[in-house]
């Protein structure tokens, strides 16, 4: 039996014991109260500091634990524990509450109308000449073209005579040729620079030379006296006109789409034998007829054909041991078909309106 | 080269539609670039001859007819004040059709009935050129005789398809319809039928009526001729005139048209000479005297020279050879005896006399491809055999034929497997024997020899053999390849080109846009842009045969044509324009040394609207970081004429002038019509390409902190910001990391004369933290140098 039993004040220690728990369970009933009111985090501080501080309630009800006995002290002592932590979680979670409400507050004052123009960097466009010119040139480089580069201020001799078109030829008329002299011209295709890779560098040779050629056409809506040309040209052993024509399907799907066909005219030119137009199917229309390609389904884009013996021989190279085959495209036509440009002038005017647009 | 499908149809029996015809020649090489259908949109309209003309009852400008019309008589109302009683006229029948989707249908004028209505020239869609009158106001009057009820296409000859074909020019001989028959023929694989040529009846000698000389074979390797006498000069008959103004060609009269039906038919063109004018009845083919000077066809006095080819008679000439005939010996009405001339000129004679002459003639663009010289005795012969059918006269036995050197034949080695190999085909070799035996070569298949005949010069080698198996096989029918990669290629851009793209990217990134400019422009730049006249820039390469002189020169400075850019966009009230443009000027060589000039590529820059100089010499620094060229400074520029004294700086790149940047000067500006505040710049590519670094070599990240410091000092308004920082670096030493320019002012406070400067100024060293000590000295070391180089005023 415990030694207070004897002591006769034993009811009235029950009773300190019975009115610590119910002081205990007042603070933890008033502060949860007082916590759900609560709108501001110092008001939260306050509170904290009034129920758990170290002159606060919770702590005013413990001092009192001295007078209890040392079996008591454990069962109060478990009970205000258990309402620290009940108010601190309380009170963590009206903290929590009252930070979402102040940040809910700030982002609502913070709206701002999303539709205002956003602030740009103007960047400046490519032409749309180089547009074609770069994306042919990417089509060969990946099969293995190099890029090659020649005057435009060009010798009769590289643009005319050594291309099989000897002074005289009909050919040139149909090539109004500028000329700087009787021996000097403004080359009127890009094919001299065929000419000049052929007698400097050893087969096999596989290049594309775009480039700015002239000829004498007074300017309108279809025709400059300048204009750019990109040509093609291999040199190998064993080059063949399948080649030819597996290499311009290729180039004809790398530029006008995967579905493009084409297809190949015997033609004229004095540099090649055989000589072909090459059509390809309507980009508009897939080849049914439409406006664009004038409703036969085709639209021309390319002359090609066999280096002409003649013209290998003139570069030092034995056309019964190599062979091989040339196209050229025409950048300002390739430009006006993609692009749907339906005046050759807007190319070299640049308006910065029409620039823009591409 | 038009041909009507009904003269082809003489040669070769077409057993296709027009459509399939023109696609199936074009595809072996004769493209057809127009079917024409003659007459397509006329129908129900008929020849019909004017029984009676009443006055309209009701109308006084109307009249009432009634028209014969084969199978019945109509009552028409008609409003035509040309017409009388007994004339043939066009009558379009209810329910016909004409050109230009007009229907006609019955109804009344003024209460009288209508059934028809009689046609105008123009109403049917014809000029005089296709049938005399048909050019005039009022209903055509057709000629008396014809077939009343006939359809008016047949009797106008409007019942054919016209075929136009793009001939090139290595093909003469398809500048006929018997060469196009004989393409059609082989394309369709039906026979050829060549005309049968052949005179009944001859009277006299020919060498009687006239004789020939040919002074310089050189340029008529062959001269045949034949004489008609008793002509009787009359229009041909309607079957040849049909024909002709099918193909394109007026008709005349009977001796005019038959040259020109030969000349369609057989691709020799023909000359007729009024014996009677041809002075000695000698005909001279020589070389024009120097000065000699003729009245050709047209009634143009032309004056020769010793290069050109004329045909003379014994005192004077008569005909430029292969290009017009004289007006002095013309066919005329009274012409009684003539001289058909069938020869054969030198291509390029042709070609330099008309180009000289300013005459390219239909004759002259023949001769000038070089024409079949096996060609004029069956032309000749052809001539006077229609002479013989039209009754236009008697024909003279004999023909003079000047062939001095006779052209020997083309045989060319044949190898089908070498072809194949070539084309990536395997074509039996029957197939090609085959094709070249219908194309009139011959084949000697014991020596794999191949003949081409003379009206095909083209054919030189094997490669031309293999075109024409190529084209009759099919080039569509020849296997899409790869190449078969025995030696690859490394497909690449060379480092230049790579600068290149880089230049236009950068530009691009900075808000430029691209533009593309004509290289060839006028003299009067010069001065629009302030070059001075005895700048080596107004040397230039000259264009011998320039479109005017806006485009005489090439040129040798951008700014004309970047100032003409911005000009364009000023003055259509574009706000503001930042363009580039990468593109080549050219510098004259020694010409006479037969040297070419230099292509320069210039890179130019142009800014025009809310820019200062900052911005455009931003973009060159940003273009340098780009291209990792560090050794570059900017210089004033007082000098420059077209630029602004004070707002123009050199680019030095490596201790080398490498371009200029600037404002433009005021005058340039007001010339140009551009705005004052216009910015341009031109760089010189190479210098850039030269000097360009693309290698990385990445450095390590700082591992110690920075210390900085922000200093404010006066100096003298001419010191520049260039030598501030040159002397910051030169006393700084080892630690210095960078300068920032934060600040520049000038007014209150600031004495007059001299400006305020502010920098920051980072130190940083790899290996350490530095000390407030070390950075301390290192600062005192440029205040000093500032103070003593500069005369700067530190500002606490």
């Amino acid at each position: 039996m415990p030694s207070s039993f004897k002591d006769e004040g034993f009811f009235s220690h029950i009773r300190r014991i019975e009115k610590m728990r119910d002081q205990l369970n007042n603070i933890k009933t008033q502060a949860e109260n007082e916590l759900s009111a609560v709108t501001a985090i110092q008001e939260l501080e306050n509170l904290r500091v009034k129920f758990l501080g170290k002159k606060g309630e919770l702590t005013s009800v413990l001092r009192g634990m001295g007078s209890l006995s040392a079996e008591e002290r454990p069962v109060i002592g478990q009970l205000a524990n258990e309402v620290r932590e009940f108010l601190e979680n309380k009170i963590e979670e009206a903290k929590k509450r009252l930070v979402n409400s102040e940040r809910n507050k700030k982002l609502a004052d913070e709206v701002i109308d999303v539709t205002i123009p956003g602030k740009r960097k103007i960047l400046g466009t490519k032409h749309p000449l180089s547009i074609v010119i770069d994306e042919i040139t990417e089509i060969f480089l990946g099969m293995g073209y190099e890029i090659a580069e020649g005057p435009e201020v060009e010798k009769d001799y590289y643009n005319f005579e050594a291309l099989n078109i000897p002074k005289n030829h009909p050919a040139r008329d149909v090539q109004d040729t500028f000329y700087i002299n009787e021996n000097v011209v403004l080359r009127s295709q890009t094919s001299p620079v065929q000419i000049r890779t052929m007698q400097s560098k050893k087969p096999p040779i596989k290049i594309i030379c775009p480039g700015r050629v002239y000829r004498s056409d007074a300017v309108d809506a279809t025709h400059s006296p300048i204009f750019h040309q990109i040509e093609g040209l291999v040199v190998d052993k064993g080059v063949t006109m399948g080649d030819l024509v597996g290499t311009l399907e290729i180039f004809a799907k790398g530029l006008f789409g995967e579905n493009s066909k084409i297809r190949l005219r015997p033609h004229h030119f004095p540099f090649t034998e055989p000589s072909a137009e090459v059509d390809v199917s309507c980009w508009a229309c897939g080849g049914t007829g439409c406006r664009v390609c004038k409703n036969e389904g085709w639209i021309e884009i390319l002359g090609a054909g066999m280096v002409h013996p003649k013209v290998l021989e003139e570069c030092g190279i034995d056309p019964d041991v190599y062979s091989g085959f040339a196209f050229g495209i025409g950048a300002e036509r390739t430009a006006m078909g993609r692009f749907n440009i339906d005046d050759l002038r807007l190319l070299y005017e640049n308006d910065l309106r029409f620039l823009r647009q591409f | 080269m038009k041909v009507p499908i009904s003269w082809l149809n003489d040669y070769v029996d077409i057993n296709v539609k027009p459509e399939e015809l023109a696609d199936a020649l074009t595809m072996s090489g004769s493209k057809v670039e127009s079917v024409e259908k003659l007459g397509e949109d006329i129908s129900n309209v008929v020849v019909g001859k004017i029984i009676s003309l009443e006055k309209h009852p009701n109308a006084d400008k109307l009249q009432v007819s009634q028209v014969d019309i084969g199978r019945g008589t109509i009552q028409v109302v008609t409003g035509a004040q040309n017409i009388s009683v007994g004339d043939y006229i066009p009558v379009a029948l209810v329910g016909s059709t004409l050109p230009g989707g007009v229907k006609i249908s019955k109804g009344k004028l003024r209460g009288i009935e209508s059934n028809g209505m009689m046609c105008s020239g123009k109403e049917l869609n014809l000029t005089e050129e296709d049938y005399p009158g048909a050019g005039e106001y009022g209903i055509l009057i057709l000629e008396n005789g014809l077939t009343v009820g006939q359809d008016i296409k047949e009797a106008l000859g409007l019942s054919d398809t016209v075929l136009d074909f793009e001939i090139t020019s290595n093909r003469p001989d398809c500048l006929s319809i018997l060469g196009m028959a004989r393409e059609t023929a082989v394309t369709l694989g039906v026979p050829l039928r060549k005309p049968e040529i052949k005179v009944e009846k001859e009277e006299d000698d020919v060498n009687e009526y006239a004789s020939v000389e040919v002074r310089d074979p050189d340029l008529c390797p062959r001269y045949s001729a034949r004489v008609v006498k008793d002509v009787k000069i009359e229009p041909s008959p309607k079957w040849m005139r049909d024909r002709l103004k099918a193909a394109g060609v007026r008709p005349i009269n009977n001796i005019v048209d038959i040259t020109n039906f030969v000349m369609l038919e057989l691709g020799q063109p023909m000359h007729a000479f009024d014996l009677e004018y041809v002075k000695s009845k000698k005909i001279v083919v020589r070389r024009a005297y120097e000065n000699e000077t003729i009245k050709t066809l047209d009634d143009q006095d032309r004056k020769l020279d010793t290069d050109m080819l004329v045909i003379a008679d014994g005192e004077r000439a008569v005909a430029v050879a292969g290009v017009m005939g004289g007006a002095n010996s013309e066919i005329l009405d009274t012409t009684k005896t003539i001289l058909f001339e069938s020869a054969n000129f030198s291509g390029s004679s042709v070609r330099i006399t008309a180009k000289k002459l300013g005459m390219r003639t239909e004759a002259s663009s023949r001769f000038e491809k070089g024409l079949d010289v096996e060609n004029t005795i069956n032309a000749v012969d052809r001539a006077v055999q229609l002479v013989e059918m039209l009754g236009a006269g008697k024909v003279c036995k004999g023909i003079i034929d000047c062939y001095p050197r006779k052209a020997e034949k083309k045989a060319i080695k044949f190898r089908p497997d070498r072809m194949n190999q070539f084309l990536g085909t395997s074509i039996e070799s029957d197939f090609m024997v085959n094709v070249f035996r219908r194309l009139e070569f011959t084949v000697d298949e014991k020596q794999m020899l191949v003949t081409v005949p003379s009206f095909r010069p083209d054919v030189e080698r094997e490669a031309d053999l293999a075109e024409e198996v190529a084209r009759f096989y099919g080039y569509n029918k020849i296997e899409a390849t790869l190449l078969s990669g025995k030696s690859s290629t490394l497909g690449r851009k060379t480092f230049k080109q790579k600068i290149e793209d880089k230049i236009k990217n950068t530009m691009m990134a900075c808000g430029l846009s691209e533009i593309y400019t004509y290289s060839f422009t006028s003299t009067k730049v010069f001065d629009l842009v302030n070059i001075p006249a005895d700048s080596q820039l107004r040397k230039t390469i000259v264009i011998s045969n320039p479109l005017g002189e806006d485009y005489s020169i090439m040129r040798t400075t951008t700014l004309p044509e970047m100032l003409e850019t911005i000009s364009i966009n000023y003055n259509r009230r574009i706000e503001e324009g930042r363009f580039f443009d990468l593109a080549h000027v050219y510098l004259p060589k020694d010409t006479n040394a037969g040297e070419l000039p230099e292509e320069k590529p210039v890179l130019t820059l142009g800014m025009y609207g809310n820019i200062d100089f900052y911005e455009i010499k931003g973009v060159l620094e940003e273009l340098m970081d780009n291209l990792g060229i560090t050794n570059y400074e900017f210089q004033p520029l007082k000098d420059n004429p077209s630029f602004h004294p004070g707002r123009t700086a050199y680019l030095i790149i490596n201790g080398k002038n490498a371009g200029v940047v600037g404002e433009i000067h005021p005058e340039v500006a007001e010339k140009n019509e551009v705005p004052q505040r216009t910015y341009l710049s031109t760089v010189d590519v190479l210098a850039l390409v030269e000097n360009s670094n693309l290698s990385v070599n990445y450095k390590a990240l700082p591992k110690y902190p920075a210390v900085s410091r922000d200093i404010a000092m006066l100096v003298k308004d001419e010191i520049l910001v260039k030598q501030i920082e040159d002397t910051i670096r030169q006393y700084s030493g080892k630690i210095l990391e960078n300068i920032k320019l934060f600040d520049i002012y000038k007014g209150k406070q600031v004495p007059d004369g001299m400006k305020s400067i502010a920098y920051n100024i980072t130190f940083r060293a790899d290996d350490r933290t530095l000390t407030d000590e070390e950075v301390g000295k290192a600062m005192n070391k440029v205040l000093n140098g500032l103070k003593n180089n500069l005369d700067a005023q530190l500002r606490e």
